[in-house]
């Protein structure tokens, strides 16, 4: 079913007589937990409805490709700043993501640390929800306390509240300008310090990840304040061995890598995606090198977030008890990939769901 | 303003509640002679009074929860209450309520600068969050208008913005977690000092929702290290539309200023009158701040001015020191005070899409044709949150009515042009009425969902945000 309006959407939901599996481009199909039901794919529900850069405004139907998007964005030199990941390299998946995958699954990438994650960008929500009911919340502007923010509860649902129809974001320019400093050779213990140092000082950065013992910190904006900051970011770390990256084809290359998980993609293994505080990433990984187990790792956001491949049967929840956060399954086996919530969350959760979708049809178990 | 009959069954019950009330609160932290209460009696949208049946000042988590337990358990409505600094009357009590402050709340928990967060209570205040973390040379950015006495309560329930938002977002982007006490006493932890909390993003329902979901005792703020310094350029123009097409096209070109604040001839002259900013004669006004290192301001600057330049500005004026930027700011700042020196006013909160700023001004002068009242208009331009103020007199009979009439008209343009009714002062009981002019029957069922499943006995706050008539069946049950 790839209903053609959103009438047609409604009416499909709402004499729906068994469980419904969201569509969008099917790139990310493998996230949350195994969900069956009859596909319901939003591609005809597709095309920009407005767009205007002056505004930094873009809205848009919710099965419009990103491909689409960006290039037009791209036209007027212009992005999401959240800087979505592309599931497709490190789940093997085929197909074209959408905008609604984008914002059910709240996918962000390096620049989330500083620009914020896809809720954060999301100005409004256009929906149908379980009974077949349309409804809208938030607009297309920046600023907006109307009533309850269901902006922000929709982006990250993945579909279990209903099925996104349109979306309305802020969009932000292209940076002119962009550089990559590499500090190479350090240890995780190193290298979370120095991230906390370069994102805690003035210097507005913009990713901070560390891979192959090499912290990358990048720095974006104006011209003369992205030199500016270079030097100001060498000469603070000038005890290290650094390198810059300012090509732009190859800083997009190295960007886009880590925004795709590029270095763990390859790996065999379960892949994990890690939410922690950052200073907690060193005792993460001194856990994993005690239980002698091998593993593979990226830290983001400044050991923020933490991507490890990691063997099949390694219960990494239980290894790190005691520690903030949560651990998601990206890839793999054994073990739940939605992470458990406490009793409370999950009662409130459960109780949202049972309004926006009482028959449970919209991607039912998805979140466990 | 219309509120809902009190309950009598509550206001009989009044002396066993205030005994089980002292139970678990320490005596002068409940306030129930009327002498008292009346200190109570409204926020900072003064024009409606009530005072509550009883106020309370909890000092810790378990005493908030303490309260709600015996509230629920005897039916008793609850009126959540920063430090009273709302403009939309968030915080107006019933007669037949509990007004639970949380003003001694007001702890700093954790500071913690290699993770750049800092845990509060929520009675704190906004510009004390600052406070507590500047020596180390970082700051908490919403800055709402109030922020020297607003507290982090307010600021969550409202989702507040303020003038550098444009840059760093709102509350609902800087807020990492909460401790929130339910309606009926249980605590619940929600986010923590990570990026984006586990499951369903219940943080980001919570943030905005006007103290009708729980009170948030507790919170975890993203904190940023300052800028090396900021800047103001001012730059004054014949015609508001002019000023309105010099902001579009600095946003177009990638220049992302921290501020960029508009006013118009009525907003300026008073101003000046009242403050001696020094600012010139013109019919529009901007305020572009940009900040960074020396090098980077001077870039940014450089860009600003060359797009000012191609729109025949009446003058520019670059700061060039500490004081000429306070004398910048200081109109700014001095706008809604000087406009109270000469008359009453009612601000209006309405966001529109930045392309239609030129058009709603238009509209805004034709309406105050109409109806007979001024209107000043001073706003954050760059995100397109006006602040039209309308200049009424309060003795004059009729004169309140027509302002409000009037104020309704002006948002219901900005809901028409694709903007909404209200960008940071919350809809409380002053915009309430308007709800369905942006939202549809099924939009506004969707938000009461919300409310039914985290308090279920529709006991918090539950007069405000929408119209009574919508609320009415689920707050009788």
């Amino acid at each position: 079913m790839t209903p053609a309006t959103v009438r047609e959407l409604s009416d499909t939901i709402a004499s729906a007589n068994g469980p419904l599996r969201i569509l969008g481009g099917g790139t990310r199909q493998a996230l949350g937990e195994c969900c069956l039901g009859a596909p319901l794919g939003t591609a005809n529900l597709s095309g920009i409805t407005l767009y205007e850069p002056e505004a930094l405004t873009l809205v848009a139907q919710a099965g419009t490709p990103m491909a689409e998007l960006q290039a037009v964005l791209r036209s007027e030199n212009q992005q999401f700043a959240f800087e979505p990941m592309d599931h497709r390299q490190i789940l093997g998946s085929g197909g074209n993501p959408t905008l609604g995958g984008v914002v059910a699954c709240n996918v962000s990438g390096p620049r989330r640390l500083s620009a914020g994650a896809c809720r954060d960008s999301l100005l409004g929500v256009s929906l149908v929800d379980g009974r077949g009911n349309i409804i809208k919340n938030g607009g297309r502007v920046m600023k907006n306390v109307t009533g309850y923010d269901l902006v922000k509860l929709m982006a990250g649902s993945y579909g279990t509240l209903g099925v996104l129809t349109e979306l309305s974001f802020r969009v932000l320019p292209i940076p002119e300008a962009s550089a990559t400093l590499c500090l190479h050779q350090l240890s995780v213990g190193q290298a979370s310090a120095v991230m906390a140092r370069a994102i805690g000082s003035a210097n507005e950065i913009s990713g901070a990840t560390y891979f192959d013992h090499t912290v990358h910190l990048r720095i974006e904006g104006l011209e003369a304040s992205v030199a500016h900051r270079l030097g100001v970011l060498k000469d603070l770390f000038h005890e290290h061995e650094i390198s810059v990256e300012t090509a732009p084809d190859a800083h997009a290359e190295i960007w886009r890598g880590i925004r795709d998980v590029t270095p763990l993609c390859e790996k065999r293994g379960n892949i994990w995606r890690l939410h922690i505080k950052p200073s907690d990433a060193p005792e993460v990984m001194n856990r994993l090198s005690a239980a002698e187990i091998r593993y593979d790792s990226m830290l983001d956001w400044g050991g923020g977030l933490i991507w490890l491949c990691l063997s099949r049967d390694f219960d990494l929840r239980k290894s790190l008890e005691g520690i903030a956060g949560h651990a998601s399954l990206i890839r793999g086996s054994g073990f739940a990939a939605v992470p458990p919530t406490s009793n409370a969350v999950a009662r409130l959760s459960a109780g949202l769901r049972g309004k926006f979708d009482p028959r449970g049809i919209l991607n039912a178990g998805i979140l466990g | 303003m219309e509120m809902p009959i009190p309950d009598q069954a509550v206001l009989d019950n009044k002396t066993k509640i205030v005994a089980l009330l002292k139970e678990v609160l320490p005596p002068h932290a409940v306030i129930h002679h009327i002498s008292e209460t009346r200190a109570y009696e409204c926020d900072a949208l003064t024009a409606y009074r009530c005072p509550p049946m009883i106020a309370v000042l909890p000092e810790t988590t378990q005493q908030v929860s303490d309260v709600l337990k015996i509230c629920h358990a005897h039916n008793v409505p609850v009126v959540p209450r920063g430090s009273g600094t709302s403009l939309a009357g968030g915080a107006l009590p019933t007669a037949d309520s509990v007004v639970l402050g949380v003003a001694k709340l007001n702890d700093v928990l954790e500071t913690d600068y290699k993770n750049r967060f800092v845990r509060v209570q929520s009675g704190r205040t906004n510009l004390s969050v600052t406070g507590a973390v500047q020596e180390q040379g970082f700051f908490y950015a919403p800055d709402p208008s109030s922020q020297l006495a607003c507290a982090i309560a307010g600021n969550i329930g409202m989702n507040s913005g303020g003038a550098h938002c444009l840059k760093y977002g709102v509350t609902t982007n800087n807020l990492l977690g909460v401790t929130i006490v339910m309606m009926d006493g249980e605590v619940v932890e929600i986010g923590g000092p990570y990026m984006d909390a586990n499951g369903l993003d219940l943080l980001g329902v919570i943030c905005g929702s006007e103290g009708q979901l729980g009170v948030v005792t507790e919170a975890t703020l993203r904190i940023l290290h300052k800028p090396v310094s900021a800047r103001p350029v001012l730059v004054a123009f014949d015609e508001n539309e002019v000023a309105g097409a010099c902001v579009a096209e600095i946003i177009r070109a990638g220049v992302l200023p921290v501020a960029i604040e508009f006013m118009d001839r009525l907003c300026i002259e008073t101003s000046e009158n009242f403050s001696d900013a020094g600012y010139p004669d013109a019919n529009a006004l901007l305020i572009i701040e940009v900040e960074g290192a020396e090098v980077e301001i001077e870039e940014q600057l450089e860009k600003i001015i060359n797009i000012a330049q191609r729109h025949n500005p009446i003058e520019i004026r670059q700061s060039k020191s500490e004081e000429e930027s306070a004398k910048i700011w200081l109109g700014r700042k001095s706008a809604f005070g000087a406009i109270g020196q000469i008359s009453d006013y009612m601000c209006l909160d309405g966001t529109i899409p930045v392309s239609k700023l030129p058009y709603v001004l238009r509209r805004t002068a034709e309406l105050s044709e109409e109806y007979g009242l001024r209107v000043g208009n001073v706003f954050h331009a760059g995100d397109g949150n006006m602040h039209p103020l309308i200049l009424f007199d309060a003795n004059k009979k009729g004169d309140l009515e027509r302002c409000e009439a009037m104020g309704a008209e002006i948002l219901r343009l900005c809901v028409e042009v694709g903007g909404c009714l209200t960008g940071e002062h919350g809809v409380g009981v002053e915009k309430r009425n308007l709800m369905f002019d942006q939202y549809s029957q099924e939009d506004i069922e969707a938000q009461l969902w919300v409310k039914d499943v985290f308090d279920p006995k529709w006991l918090l706050n539950a007069a405000k945000v929408f119209p009574l008539a919508a609320t009415q069946t689920r707050r009788a049950r």
